[in-house]
């Protein structure tokens, strides 16, 4: 009995000592990493909507924290006090059926919590799902494809893929973004952890988020609603850039593709293999719509909505068979001749 | 670690609970309740969101002909059953023979109703929503009446060679609840359907 | 171990060829055997789900890591989740109903026992047909493909244009099949508890376990029933060219996701509430006391199973609804975790001023209160919507749900088996053994699930094969796979001390805990027809009354 005793006493320190030490582990873990590029933390907010998350969220956690510590104690306590010893055997403790006070305290006190934590979060639902959109935002309408990202600036009369770019908030010309979320075949979900909340991209069901970032630099995310194979591998990439890069970001992809002569038979070989069945290329016979837009593809860092980084050779590689890099993936491999390959390579690098 | 003989108390008279029979078919009739309202709710949903295709003002008729037939069937094997647990087993078959009939009727309306539709409208359970939901709900509704006329024939079965007396007249009441539940499924399916759903 | 023979003491035991044996067993209609084929048949799904489990956390061990493809993942994530919940969790607590009910409220067998064994053989059977997926899947290329949706399969992914071939087929068909069987038990519990209670069990003097059982049954009626409605609509879709969720047409995959939940989330507390039965039974009698507020359980479970059915959108904040549905699901949602938490308080108070023995069942239920303490309170963090936006859909949820079932639901199994194994088998469970599989699994279940918060807060999502190095995922799924594999080890030595237990276990007796329900007062394991002489009782603990002649509950009462 006594070994019971001490091995029960033994598993609550073990427990405590548990909680402490991830308690430190969380800690260490939230704190962002000396990287170029931002984290994906749900408490670095960079962003209006993400910061109004992440307070509620510590009100949360500490109003939570607080009932974790009481009812522990009071675990513990029993555990340790109320322990039978050797000598108790054939004696049994009073037989206590209930009290009715102590019933309506501990009804009464969780449901005055309850009242609290949900007229906090209530003014943060509205505050996020029904903020105005003011004159200046910059209105993007994502679509959800298998397995990357559509974005068309309507407005602007920019179609790109995969990576964002959106002005830095300014306080006395506010820019947020407000994105219409669709989907082109079944469901995918946009988060950006520092900038916001995540919303789904459902099919027949427009959805519409807002994000309103405080800082310049690159954002990372993905697709968060499972969407097929290659749902790992939808990634996201939004550049927050200040006021003069979004707005040269922006005359550089309202242009049409760029006419390198040197690109010809490369041109000749995406036009004549159904590559253009798939993609567009502004200003070129090109302007199919299932796959991405490719008329800025330089422009963007990564490949495959962030599958491979934007090199020769990955390039090369995902022509020549895109289930190497993202198996898959619906982009078939065109079985191209070697010479064929590398001149849509070239004509690719053209793609400014 | 005590031994105990279990030696209890003398046991008391005139406890009675309910017939489990009763008891288990409440509990399938509210299960199939559940199943009924999702396919309700699948209905009224998607009312006016079809994009092609006929609508139900456009080509339902409201068949109330079929529809007295099945409600008073319920009247009938209320009549069977009655008769049964006094029992008058004449009566009783004659009821339950008409109970059938009138089902059978039932059924006869909705495949005349749906030959109809499918020939003369061209409205599948593939044309559009109303055309999915539509015949759903009430093939539902059907394949539940067809199970029970299933079982009712069986009983008849067993009445007309003599079998079914005084003492089945607990299983008989269990039956003629589902029975029942199938015609208050169809109240409420011909309100949705007929009535608000035009 | 016939049960068909009256244990006498010292007379032979008259054995039977295995092949008798074999076939009693396949045709049984005895609860007391169904009972026992459940769990058996549990114990085999809840090891191959491990398994799959197992591949997808070595898979996960490292960024673009190699050892599985994204196929073969995203099969693994699917067949885990779905064998889990329905070929593991609900038969095993099926089971336990199964054995326990009538011996609890003094009946002779449950009120059906052909439909009894029929409802098994169905579930079974489900069982099956979805692991026939590995071979029959997509048959024209000769390896099978098992569903690989997820174990919701949202709208449109489970549609004909994304998941051809037959894999969904499967998940579909298996789960309608089972779920028929589920009802089949739900009536059977509903209508045994209702009709067959031994005189003076009046319905506020049933053990704590039937009466949860009942609510459990009464939500299974209808909350299985939407699952299924949504099945056939599925089938419909998939076979007949229907368009419940063919969003081309102008259905709505938001419909398949309503109804999928109103079933999920009440689903969960179909599992859960039969937990809340066992640590209901088991507390009080390690702790030599009553159950503290019997009426307070009582009410406070038929609350949770009226608010429950309010909840479920809270799985979809994220979906688009507009702001007043999001407010009221997080009402709901908070508003559930108070007769929740008043029930965890009634456990502790029931252990306050007793006299607590720490034997494994006893072990295995503090274990149960601490952790769905935690689960709970990382619920309620998930019910605040906001927060929920970042939460939703990571790894985070992935923590709290395993925190609850394995936490919670599985710990709350353990004690039960610890607890009822003497009586279904007259053979005690090695103590020894006992706390070795304890304190492995307690340490290994720690490692991984409390760690697993930590990289959804760090923005992982749930349901990916690989992920980027860099994010600081890295060495947290490292830990996490470590910690899975600290826990299978810990279930090998359960499954060991099962078997050596039942050769080599001390004889357990009638009564081996000194309790007070109407199972421990006949042997172990119980005679075919349960009870020699139908029993009365005068209060909720019979076998008190009559250890305790001097001062009855039926005085209090």
């Amino acid at each position: 009995m006594s070994m019971l005793r001490k091995s029960s006493t033994l598993r609550f320190l073990a427990q405590a000592i548990l909680l402490l030490f991830w308690s430190a582990v969380a800690v260490w873990a939230s704190e962002p990493k000396g990287s170029p590029s931002h984290g994906t933390n749900i408490f670095a907010p960079a962003s209006t909507p993400a910061k109004s998350i992440a307070d509620l969220s510590v009100f949360v956690l500490v109003i939570t924290g607080i009932i974790f510590v009481v009812v522990f104690a009071l675990l513990l306590y029993s555990v340790v006090k109320f322990r039978g010893r050797a000598m108790d055997a054939g004696h049994e403790p009073a037989q206590v059926y209930g009290s009715t006070q102590i019933e309506l305290a501990w009804t009464i006190i969780p449901i005055l919590i309850v009242v609290v934590l949900f007229l906090a979060t209530a003014r943060v639902i509205h505050s996020i799902q029904d903020a105005p959109e003011p004159a200046g935002a910059v209105q993007v309408t994502a679509i959800g494809h298998q397995y990357w990202w559509e974005f068309r600036y309507p407005k602007l009369g920019i179609v790109t893929a995969n990576e964002l770019h959106i002005p830095v908030g300014d306080p006395s010309h506010p820019t947020p973004t407000f994105l219409q979320l669709l989907s082109a075949d079944t469901d995918h979900s946009f988060w950006v952890p520092e900038l916001g909340g995540k919303t789904d991209l459902i099919p027949n069901h427009p959805n519409r988020m807002w994000m309103d970032p405080q800082r310049t630099g690159v954002f990372l995310g993905q697709c968060a609603q499972y969407c097929g194979t290659q749902h790992a591998k939808m990634l996201l990439r939004v550049s927050v850039d200040g006021p003069e890069e979004f707005a040269s970001w922006v005359r550089a992809q309202q242009r049409p593709a760029v006419e390198d002569t040197g690109a010809i038979a490369g041109r000749r070989v995406f036009e004549s293999n159904a590559c253009m069945n798939c993609h567009a290329v502004a200003g070129s016979a090109a302007d199919g719509r299932f796959g991405p837009d490719l008329t800025h593809l330089m422009s963007r860092a990564t490949i495959g909505a962030g599958a491979a980084k934007n090199t020769h050779n990955n390039l090369r590689l995902w022509i020549q068979d895109p289930s190497a890099i993202k198996p898959g993936s619906l982009m078939p491999a065109m079985k191209l001749s070697d010479a064929d390959l590398d001149a849509v390579v070239s004509y690719m690098e053209t793609l400014r | 670690m005590s031994a105990v003989t279990a030696s209890f108390p003398n046991t008391a008279a005139g406890w009675q609970l309910p017939s489990r029979g009763k008891v288990a078919m409440a509990g399938l009739i509210i299960a199939e309740s559940a199943i009924f309202t999702i396919f309700v709710v699948a209905y009224l949903f998607y009312l006016g969101k079809s994009l092609t295709g006929p609508t139900p003002r456009e080509v339902l008729e409201t068949p109330i002909f079929y529809t007295i037939c099945l409600l008073s069937s319920s009247v009938t094997i209320h009549f069977a059953a009655k008769c049964l647990a006094r029992g008058i087993g004449f009566a009783f078959l004659g009821f339950w023979l008409l109970t059938i009939a009138l089902g059978g009727l039932f059924l006869y309306g909705t495949a005349e109703e749906w030959h109809r539709l499918i020939y003369e409208h061209g409205l599948t359970i593939s044309t559009n929503l109303f055309g999915t939901t539509y015949y759903s709900l009430v093939g539902l509704h059907g394949f539940h009446v067809t199970a029970g006329l299933v079982m009712l024939l069986t009983v008849a079965v067993f009445g007309l060679c003599g079998r079914v007396g005084v003492k089945q007249s607990g299983h008989i009441e269990v039956l003629s609840m589902y029975w029942h539940f199938v015609d208050a499924v169809w109240v409420v399916v011909f309100t949705v359907v007929y009535v608000l759903g035009r | 171990m016939s049960s068909n023979a009256i244990t006498i003491p010292g007379t032979q035991i008259q054995t039977r060829p295995w092949v008798d044996e074999l076939h009693q067993w396949l045709t049984t209609v005895d609860h007391k055997r169904l009972g026992i084929l459940y769990i058996l048949s549990a114990l085999l799904f809840l090891v191959i789900g491990g398994v799959e489990a197992l591949v997808m956390r070595i898979q996960l061990m490292r960024a673009h890591n190699n050892f599985v493809s994204p196929e073969v993942f995203n099969r693994m994530f699917t067949m885990h989740g779905t064998t889990m919940i329905f070929f593991v969790a609900m038969p095993v607590l099926f089971g336990f109903a199964n054995y326990l009910v009538p011996l609890m409220i003094g009946a002779r067998d449950m009120a059906f026992p052909r439909l009894n064994a029929f409802s098994f053989w169905l579930s079974f059977l489900g069982g099956l047909l979805l692991y026939f997926s590995f071979l029959g899947g997509s048959g024209l290329y000769g390896a099978g493909s098992a569903p690989d949706v997820g174990w919701w399969s949202y709208a449109p992914l489970g549609a004909r244009a994304f998941s051809p071939g037959h894999s969904s087929d499967y998940w579909t068909l298996a789960l309608l099949v089972s779920g028929f069987g589920s009802i089949g038990t739900a009536i059977n519990i509903i209508a045994t508890i209702v009709s067959l209670r031994c005189p003076g069990m009046k319905i506020s003097r049933m053990p704590l376990l039937v009466w949860l059982n009942l609510v459990m049954a009464g939500m299974v009626l209808i909350a299985i029933t939407p699952l299924s409605a949504a099945q056939i609509m599925l089938l419909i879709d998939r076979y007949l060219g229907g368009h419940f969720f063919d969003t081309q047409a102008g259905g709505s995959a938001v419909l398949w996701m309503h109804f999928f939940w109103i079933f999920g989330h009440p689903e969960v507390y179909v599992l859960i509430i039969p937990c809340f039965a066992f640590m209901s039974e088991i507390i009080p009698v390690f702790s030599r006391k009553p159950i503290f507020g019997y009426p307070v359980m009582v009410g406070a479970t038929v609350c949770i199973a009226f608010v429950s059915m309010s909840v479920w959108a809270h799985h979809m904040f994220t979906i688009g609804m507009n702001s007043y549905a999001n407010s009221f699901f997080t009402l709901t949602t908070m508003a559930v975790g108070v007769p929740t938490g008043i029930k965890i308080f009634n456990w502790i108070g029931t252990m306050w001023g007793g006299k607590i023995q720490f034997k494994t069942p006893m072990l295995f239920s503090i274990g149960f209160l601490f952790q769905f303490l935690i689960a709970g309170l990382t619920g309620i963090m998930m019910a605040c919507s906001p927060f929920d936006w970042q939460l939703s859909l990571s790894y985070f949820v992935v923590a709290h749900f395993h925190y609850v079932i394995v936490g919670g639901i599985l710990f709350a199994l353990f004690a039960a088996f610890y607890y009822w194994y003497p009586k279904m088998t007259g053979r005690m469970l090695s103590q020894g053994l006992g706390k070795w599989h304890f304190w492995l699994f307690l340490i290994g279940f720690h490692l991984t699930f409390d760690v697993m918060h930590i990289p959804g807060v760090l923005g992982m999502p749930r349901r990916i094969y690989t992920y980027e190095p860099g994010r600081g995922w890295d060495t947290l799924n490292l830990i996490i796979t470590i910690g899975a594999f600290i826990q299978a080890f810990a279930i090998l030595v359960f499954v060991a001390n099962l078997v050596i237990s039942y050769f080599k276990g001390a004889r357990a007796g009638n009564d081996p805990w000194d309790a007070w329900t109407l199972e421990w007062s006949i042997s172990s394991p119980p005679p075919a027809y349960n009870f020699a002489t139908v029993p009365t009782v005068a209060s909720r603990r019979p076998l008190w009354d009559l250890k305790h002649p001097e001062d009855p509950d039926s005085r209090y009462e």
